[in-house]
This record gives structure tokens, C-alpha cells and sequence, in this order.
């Protein structure tokens, strides 16, 4: 990262900053931490977007949607002036009032109350999975363990076949990666994803899912004519590309969390109802998600930085987690913290609608995992999975010993 | 600064000053009042910061938006004609004087 220029023009420091560049995807965090120390507001040259990485103004973006839109896109193509390289999310790409439309059918598909009656199965594949981790002892916990749960349980409750489920994955991966620049990491994941594509636009339909899923819950809003058929097909595809890669990161990075902090591990054995919490602190400390992008829709001054309208803004949330502004010794994973502002799933009108499923999802194995590993450590060396927006790994090789 | 009351079903009172533009979540969960748990930080997806608004002040609210509508429906504490989320109350000077009540359950 080049040190900070003074542009007088735009009053802004000015960064040759990659934030998807391999060295940075293996470890942002010092470089989150230069960036912030440059200002409140930089300009990355190379992008031609103005990002933001400290707590305070990336939750200042995100609480104010009139100012800062998702409509023109939430990577780092600018629909106002580019083609999108697909249909805009009517959900993720939207801004009120028409979000609301959508919002509300999926906020209740996933509300705590709905998603209630997932709990007594979760539980059940949780003790089935941990049990066959335990028994094989060496493991790659990526695949083995932190994929296989939500494949299997998130899967299920949205009311898929048992086939064809290996392409939820290189889905998901395909639309985070579309969460940054049309780089080529992202060119070569779409053109991989083609089965997977289609795969998925078949299973969207109403008669290849279950009909007591949340798929089908999304169908009987369309019968109520709260949204379109079309519309409802759009949310499951929604559902399924944002609730697969998402969960099972955060589940890699859980386990990384814990294998490099045996003190940590010791206090959530001793007790496992912190399961909950831990994700929490989790994805506070190493989220999954970390960063996509506004457009702002009016001059607006931001941190004394003069922005004029229609620019691109990239929304560091990996950065702010880690903040010392917002928190004390912000690198520690420590389960003694207070997670409260976090902005791990995001935040405000468009903070993660699955959010609840996924504490739901970590809480339940976690917990199930604390009672029953006594130890775990890692055998060989973490593969990273390179992605242009989402944190996560491939590989995790590690050896788990049961009670 | 505008004031807010938070009341526990027990009767226990706690009032604290507000900066206008912050939200009464965020303005208990600071001051430790409990039975806000506001697992969601504030984007109207968890439910767990639900209160029910003293009467007097319900009219001078914004109005319910439909998806915090949604999310009430979630609520474990049941729902009534005063029931908010707490996040998505705003502070500002209208409001001085603010009386919340906790429910009895969140979670």
C-alpha cells in the first residue's frame, strides 16, 4: 500500500490498495489497519472508488440507504453507467420503498419463529456429525464438518433433493465473488459455475422443492400474492446462494478460531451454552463477509470528505470488526467480549436476512461440538479459498479427540 | 439529549439521557438495561429488543415499517397495539421524556 497522497482536489487520501489481491485475501487485517490509519475516507485509485474502513463511517453508510444505494449494484460495477452481469438481486439490489416488497416475504421465512421448528433436527445431524468426526479422528474439517452441516441442514429446511447438492457451493462462490470487481477470479468461477447455474435455476421451481420447506413458505407468499411466482423463485435462488458458502466459512473460521486458541476452547467446554455467543464473537473477529459496495445517490459529505453523487463506495466490514476506535484489543478472540455492534452479517435495512438461521446453524453444532471434542489441533496447512468478498477456507486438516 | 424510561415488568425504573439520532436499542444496550438483547445490532431481524411504547408516545413515532411488522409477529413476548423493536426507534427532541416497557421475555 502506497503511503497517503494528499489530493487537493478531493480533499482524500489516495491508496494503491488491492483489496483482492492474494496476499491481501490471506491476511487483510494489517492492511485494514493501514488503511484506516490513512483517514475516515480513502480513495482506492486502482478501482476508482472511495472505500471506507473505520467502525464509525462504515456504520454511517449502512445505516443511511437514501444516501448510500444498493440499487446501482453491491459490487464494484456502478449500474448507473455499466450493464449488470446478471439481473440486480430484487432484494439484495434494491432500496425502499420496493425492498420492503421483498424484504418482509423473506424476513418472515427466516424470522425466529419460523425457523423455530428447524431446532430438534439441527440438533439431531448436529450429534450425528460430530459423533463421525470424532470416530474418524483425523479430518479435514473444511469438507468434513463445516460444509457437510449446512449442505445437509439448511438444504433440507429449504426443501431440496438429496442430489445434485455439490453445487451449492461453486454457486454461492460465484455471486460473493461478484460482491467485488469483474476481475478474473470472478470470470473463472462464472464460467466453472455453469452447471451449477443451471442446476440451481431448476431446483428454484416450485415443484422440485418440498412442500413444508421455507422454499415452499416463499411459493405460498407468491399465492398470497404479497410477490410473483417469478419473484418467489428469485428469493429461494436467494436463499441458496447466500446461505451455503456463508455458513459453512463461518463454520471454517470458527474452527480455526478454536484450534489457535485452546484457552478459548477450555472455556467454552466448560461451558457450552457460550456456543451461541462464540459464533458471535466468531464473526465479529473473523467474518466471513468482508466488504461489498454503495452508490452514493447525492453530494453528501462523509467524515468532512466532500463525495459527489453516483460514486462508488466500498464498505470495509472485516476492517471494522477489528477497529480499536470501536474496540479494545480488537485482534484477540476472546469469548469474554461483548459483541454488541459487530457488523459481521452486515447492517441496517440490508444486514443479513439469514442471520438468525445462521446463529440457529453455529450455535447448534458448536454446542454440540464443545460437549463432545475434548481436543482439536490442526495437522497441516490451512488451504485458503480466495474469493473476492468472502473469507474462508478449502482445507483444514486437523485431528479431533472425543470425551 | 432526550430521556428515556425503561421499565421491567417487576417495576423497576431506569432512565438515561439520549443523544438525538441514536436508538433506544442501542441506548439500553449501552447502559446495560436488561432485557434488551438486540442479537441483531439493529437491522430488524431478531426480535429480541422488543418494547412496549407508553401510550402517550406511540402517535409521535415513525410508523411501522413492514418488515419490523414481520418481526413483532416473531417476538416471544406477544405482541399489542404498542409493541416496537426498540432499533428502530430514533431519539430526537419529540421524544423527551420516553417511556419504554421491557417485556417479559425475549428469546
Amino acid at each position: 500500500m502506497s503511503s497517503a497522497v494528499k489530493n487537493e482536489c478531493i480533499n482524500v487520501p489516495v491508496s494503491d490498495f488491492d483489496p483482492y489481491a492474494e496476499d491481501v485475501l490471506l491476511n487483510p487485517y494489517p492492511y485494514y489497519e493501514q488503511l484506516r490509519e490513512l483517514g475516515p475516507v480513502v480513495y482506492l485509485e486502482r478501482y476508482g472508488a472511495y472505500a471506507v474502513a473505520r467502525h464509525d463511517e462504515v456504520r454511517s453508510v449502512l445505516f443511511d440507504p437514501a444516501t448510500y444505494c444498493s440499487s446501482a449494484g453491491v459490487g464494484l460495477a456502478n449500474f448507473l453507467t455499466e450493464k449488470p452481469w446478471r439481473a440486480p438481486s430484487i432484494i439484495l439490489e434494491a432500496d425502499p420503498p420496493e425492498h420492503a416488497r421483498t424484504r418482509k416475504v423473506v424476513a418472515r421465512v427466516l424470522s425466529p419463529a419460523s425457523i423455530a421448528r428447524l431446532r430438534p433436527v439441527f440438533e439431531q445431524q448436529a450429534e450425528i456429525l460430530v459423533d463421525s468426526i470424532i470416530q474418524k479422528g483425523e479430518i479435514d474439517a473444511a469438507s468434513d464438518f463445516c460444509e457437510a452441516y449446512p449442505i445437509k441442514v439448511f438444504a433440507d429446511a429449504v426443501g431440496l433433493p438429496s442430489e445434485g447438492r455439490h453445487n451449492l457451493l461453486p454457486y454461492g462462490d460465484m455471486v460473493f465473488n461478484g460482491f467485488g470487481p469483474i476481475n478474473e477470479r470472478f470470470k473463472s468461477r462464472l464460467a466453472k459455475a455453469q452447471e451449477a447455474v443451471s442446476w440451481i435455476n431448476n431446483i428454484c421451481r416450485r415443484e422440485n422443492l418440498t412442500p413444508d420447506g421455507l422454499g415452499a413458505d416463499l411459493y405460498a407468499a407468491a399465492d398470497a400474492g404479497e410477490i410473483t411466482h417469478e419473484e418467489a423463485g428469485m428469493l429461494v435462488r436467494t436463499l441458496l446462494s447466500a446461505g451455503l458458502d456463508t455458513t459453512a466459512f463461518t463454520l471454517c473460521n470458527t474452527i480455526v478460531a478454536f484450534a489457535n486458541n485452546p484457552d478459548q476452547f477450555e472455556i467454552l467446554k466448560a461451558d457450552p451454552s457460550l456456543a451461541r455467543h462464540a459464533i458471535e464473537e466468531v464473526v465479529r473477529h473473523d467474518p466471513t463477509f468482508h466488504s461489498f459496495y454503495r452508490t452514493t445517490t447525492r453530494p453528501v459529505q462523509l467524515a468532512g470528505v466532500d463525495l459527489d453523487k453516483h460514486q462508488k463506495i466500498v464498505v470495509f466490514i472485516g476492517s471494522a470488526n477489528r477497529d480499536p476506535r470501536k474496540w479494545d484489543n480488537p485482534d484477540k478472540f476472546d469469548l469474554n467480549r461483548k459483541t454488541m455492534g459487530h457488523m459481521g452479517f452486515g447492517a441496517g435495512i440490508h444486514g443479513c436476512a439469514g442471520q438468525m438461521m445462521a446463529r440457529l446453524e453455529g450455535e447448534i453444532l458448536l454446542g454440540a461440538f464443545a460437549r463432545k471434542v475434548k481436543t482439536v489441533e490442526l495437522t497441516g496447512e490451512l488451504v485458503r479459498h480466495f474469493n473476492n468478498t468472502v473469507r474462508g477456507l478449502k482445507s483444514i486438516p486437523a485431528r479431533v479427540t472425543g470425551h | 439529549m432526550t430521556k428515556v424510561t425503561f421499565i421491567q415488568t417487576d417495576g423497576t425504573q431506569q432512565s438515561t439521557q439520549v443523544p438525538a439520532g441514536m436508538s433506544v436499542m442501542l441506548a439500553a444496550v449501552s447502559n446495560e438495561v436488561p432485557g434488551i438483547v438486540a442479537e441483531c445490532g439493529g437491522s430488524a431481524m431478531c426480535a429480541t429488543c422488543h418494547v412496549y411504547v407508553d401510550p402517550a408516545f406511540i402517535d409521535k413515532l415513525e410508523p411501522v415499517s413492514e418488515a419490523e411488522l414481520e418481526m413483532l409477529e416473531s417476538a416471544a413476548s406477544a405482541r399489542q397495539a404498542n409493541s416496537r423493536l426498540s432499533c428502530q426507534i430514533i431519539m430526537d427532541g419529540s421524544l423527551d421524556e420516553l417511556v419504554v416497557h421491557i417485556p417479559s421475555n425475549q428469546v
